[in-house]
């Protein structure tokens, strides 16, 4: 019989890639992708799956896996493909042998990123089919689909969402896995060895590719025509296809499963038909610049903004011409993200700010360095920027520009591409001071594992690659652990090693707040009698710290996790340490 | 064909938003519905301000809850009450749970918390508004706040109180249950008298 379930998009995916017969799974965590790997790994007894260091070696290790001969899928964020678009770029001329998917996931909206880059839009320069589902069920078809189409077409494909469908909730029809035989391996160099003159042969097949995907891909079941009301018709797909339907329920539309190669037969049909043609998609015009380019009129971007999430008002809003009757938002204070009550890092900034030091940040929840009232981190690029901008900043400048900065990166950022930019300032002789803020995970995205964990995305023990040793083995000259509540020795550290004409390492140590799953078994409480309202304890900006009206400071015990950092704080000893109520 | 029922749960994150839209679901499912729930995932949930989605029907399109559309919002605190109290329908019911956590900008006092956010809010809709914290104190676990708004928004919706413990029974940790159901219950009795 079968099952239906309700299914998170990216439970989904990870369950098409199950059905499929997948074999090999690489990722690198990243908002809104990670739960693709946290999920396929349920499958553990019938295929691998890993926590890659970065996505770049993610999508190699689903290369080699594809050369071999078994299906593999590799899944990461918009910025993540960045990373991985070497490997991407090439294995667009190398094509397949078992299926290859790369999920890639967008973020219209930014909810958890640093840009708002268009996927579709790497895609079209690497010539790399895109398929983008609008819901749970879709995004487990879709990925179905995807590997018939990468084996029958020699190509990568490219499985698309952004942070609505990958987050979004929808019911799913389950089905058996696809018991897929191995594909035999036979050497070919001319298409697997990426020298000129093969790869210049291997282009020829990828513009042919191209070609053929745009024609056949006008009869794929995943690419829709709803003919209603032909006095307008819209052209959209994923997400949008969603808010099209309920602003317009009349109106024809041209469902694309496929975003690229454009099936450009079955849109010139449909815009025939239509009197006005509207072009509905989130981000960048991908799909209307092409289909202006053929001559076709139509309109975008003009009354559909390229910035943030759609929704089915906007469109009642700019193409029914409605005028909704809306309350406004109320004006009140804003509620962004915070470092977590007992996070290691506000420890961190808050011995950073106290020595006016800059820092130039990096990807992780230690970004929130940036904000008040910790104000610390100057600068955040992409993962592992903080070393190498750091680095940057010493050579424009000298050692004494730089003796009030350094660099704060987190483990597992470290271990994506951290290390390299260590590497550098090794080799070209750099001065300045890294800080490591090791929490023993991956925290922003949910805690996940990394190379430095001791532990698989599988479960299994492994080899803990050592921070502070692989700073040694590199040649740091200096390298230090330190606790990170630890307060007096942090701040003798970062003084000592930043008034230090060489370079340095201090591994802050602490767990993620939490990472601990145990019952919190002690707080702390501010006695009133010795409290003189300073206010010092506050400074870190610790949610679980009030002031009221009348100056009086309380710590919430629903809250306090038990850190210690405003007892540590407290030059009147007003902060005490308690058992849990 | 029943129209799409539209259900808002807001908090702040870290406030166990997620399980109760978990329990959402499965009701909903329960009951044979289609149904779609948008989440909040990552770097919001450290702290911040957390909207989940969930909508019910014959067919569901789109899963969000767009402004105006809300049938039942579901506050975990009272300032994301007022963020998103403009999402409601005109006849929709505002349920609130009666905590105030300060926002950062409030706490490093770069912006005042509201006064009286709960009059306001009833001057335009349908409140009501509960000390979750204190009712869950009272049955002996402060973590189940969040079941007791939940028991009081089921009066507002259209499945069994046996489906929703049955669902809650199948939802939560093996050990939580029994709790999360005395939480369930208490919220549902206050609100069958609210």
């Amino acid at each position: 019989m079968e099952k239906k379930v309700i299914m998170l998009g990216n439970a989904a995916i990870a369950r098409g890639a199950y059905e499929a017969g997948v074999k090999v799974s690489a990722a690198y965590p990243g908002t809104p992708s990670t739960e693709i790997s946290e999920n396929i790994v349920k499958y553990k007894d019938v295929l691998y799956s890993e926590w890659s260091p970065n996505e770049k070696v993610a999508l190699e290790v689903a290369i080699g896996a594809s050369i071999s001969g078994v299906r593999s899928l590799a899944s990461m964020k918009h910025v993540g493909l960045n990373v991985a678009s070497d490997p991407l770029y090439t294995v667009s001329y190398i094509g397949t042998n078992g299926g290859l998917v790369i999920v890639v996931a967008d973020d219209p909206g930014l909810y958890s990123s640093q840009n708002e880059q268009d996927t579709r839009a790497v895609a079209r320069a690497a010539k790399v089919p895109v398929l983008e589902p609008s819901d749970s069920m879709e995004a487990k078809e879709f990925t179905k689909f995807a590997y018939e189409m990468s084996e029958k077409y020699d190509t990568p494909v490219i499985l698309r969402t952004t942070t609505r469908l990958a987050h979004s909730q929808g019911v799913v029809t389950l089905e058996q896995r696809q018991e897929i035989e191995d594909r035999p391996y036979e050497k070919n160099i001319a298409k697997h060895v990426m020298m000129p003159g093969n790869a210049k042969f291997r282009h020829i097949a990828v513009e042919e590719r191209e070609k053929k995907l745009a024609e056949e891909g006008c009869a794929f079941p995943i690419n829709r025509v709803e003919y209603q009301d032909t006095s307008i018709g819209v052209i959209t797909s994923g997400i949008p296809y969603l808010y099209v339907k309920e602003a317009l329920p009349n109106a024809s539309v041209l469902k694309l499963g496929m975003v690229n190669p454009l099936p450009r037969k079955l849109i010139e049909e449909f815009a025939s038909r239509v009197e006005k043609l509207y072009i509905v998609e989130e981000l960048d015009p991908i799909i209307e610049e092409q289909v202006r380019s053929w001559g076709i009129a139509a309109v975008g971007k003009e009354i559909l903004t390229v910035q943030g999430e759609y929704s089915a008002n906007m469109i009642r809003q700019a193409i029914g011409k409605e005028t909704l009757d809306l309350e406004p938002p109320a004006q009140i204070p804003v509620r962004p993200p915070i470092l977590c009550p007992g996070c290691p890092h506000r420890s961190t900034f808050h011995v950073l700010n106290q020595l006016h030091i800059h820092a130039a940040g990096d990807i992780g929840c230690y970004t929130l360095g940036a904000v008040a009232p910790l104000n610390v981190v100057d600068t955040t690029v992409c993962m592992g920027s903080s070393i190498s901008s750091l680095h940057g900043m010493e050579k424009a400048k000298g050692f004494d520009y730089i003796k009030n900065w350094v660099a704060v990166i987190g483990d597992s950022t470290f271990m994506h591409t951290g290390i390299n930019s260590l590497m550098n300032m090794v080799y070209n002789q750099s001065k300045g001071t890294v800080l490591i803020l090791d929490n023993s995970t991956t925290g922003m995205t949910g805690h996940q594992d990394h190379a430095a964990t001791g532990k698989t995305l599988m479960g299994d023990a492994t080899y803990a690659i050592d921070i502070a040793g692989i700073c040694k083995a590199m040649g740091v000259p200096s390298v230090q652990i330190v606790n990170a509540f630890d307060l007096p020795l942090l701040k003798q550290a970062v003084k000592e090693e930043t008034a230090r004409e060489a370079l340095s390492v201090i591994v802050v140590k602490a767990p993620c707040a939490l990472l601990d799953k145990r019952p919190v078994t002690v707080q702390y409480r501010i006695d009133p009698e010795k409290c003189k309202q300073c206010g010092m304890c506050m400074k870190p900006g610790c949610p679980a710290m009030t002031k009221d009206r009348d100056g009086a400071i309380t710590i919430n015990d629903t809250m306090c996790n038990g850190c210690g950092l405003c007892a540590g704080i407290c030059r009147f000893g007003a902060v005490e340490k308690v058992g849990v109520r | 064909m029943m129209q799409t029922k539209n259900i808002m749960i807001v908090g702040v994150g870290g406030q166990g938003t997620l399980l109760t839209s978990r329990i959402l679901g499965g009701i909903t499912r329960r009951a044979g519905y289609d149904v779609k729930m948008s989440e909040v995932h990552g770097m919001a949930q450290r702290g911040g301000s957390v909207v989940t989605f969930v909508r019910y029907g014959d067919k569901v399109e789109e899963p969000i809850v767009e402004e105006g559309q809300a049938d039942v919002l579901i506050a975990f605190e009272r300032l994301e009450a007022m963020r998103y109290a403009h999402f409601l329908k005109k006849d929709g019911v505002l349920i609130v749970n009666d905590q105030r956590i300060d926002p950062m900008p409030v706490v490093i006092g770069a912006a005042v918390y509201p006064e009286a956010i709960l009059e306001t809010l009833a001057e335009k809709h349908t409140v009501i508004s509960v000390d979750a914290m204190k009712e869950a104190k009272a049955i002996g676990n402060s973590r189940t706040f969040n079941v007791i708004v939940l028991g009081i928004a089921a009066q507002h919706m259209d499945f069994a109180k046996e489906d929703w413990l049955a669902v809650i029974e199948e939802t939560v940790p093996p050990k939580t249950v029994d709790i999360n159901k005395k939480a369930f219950e208490a919220g549902y009795q206050l609100g069958g008298a609210a």
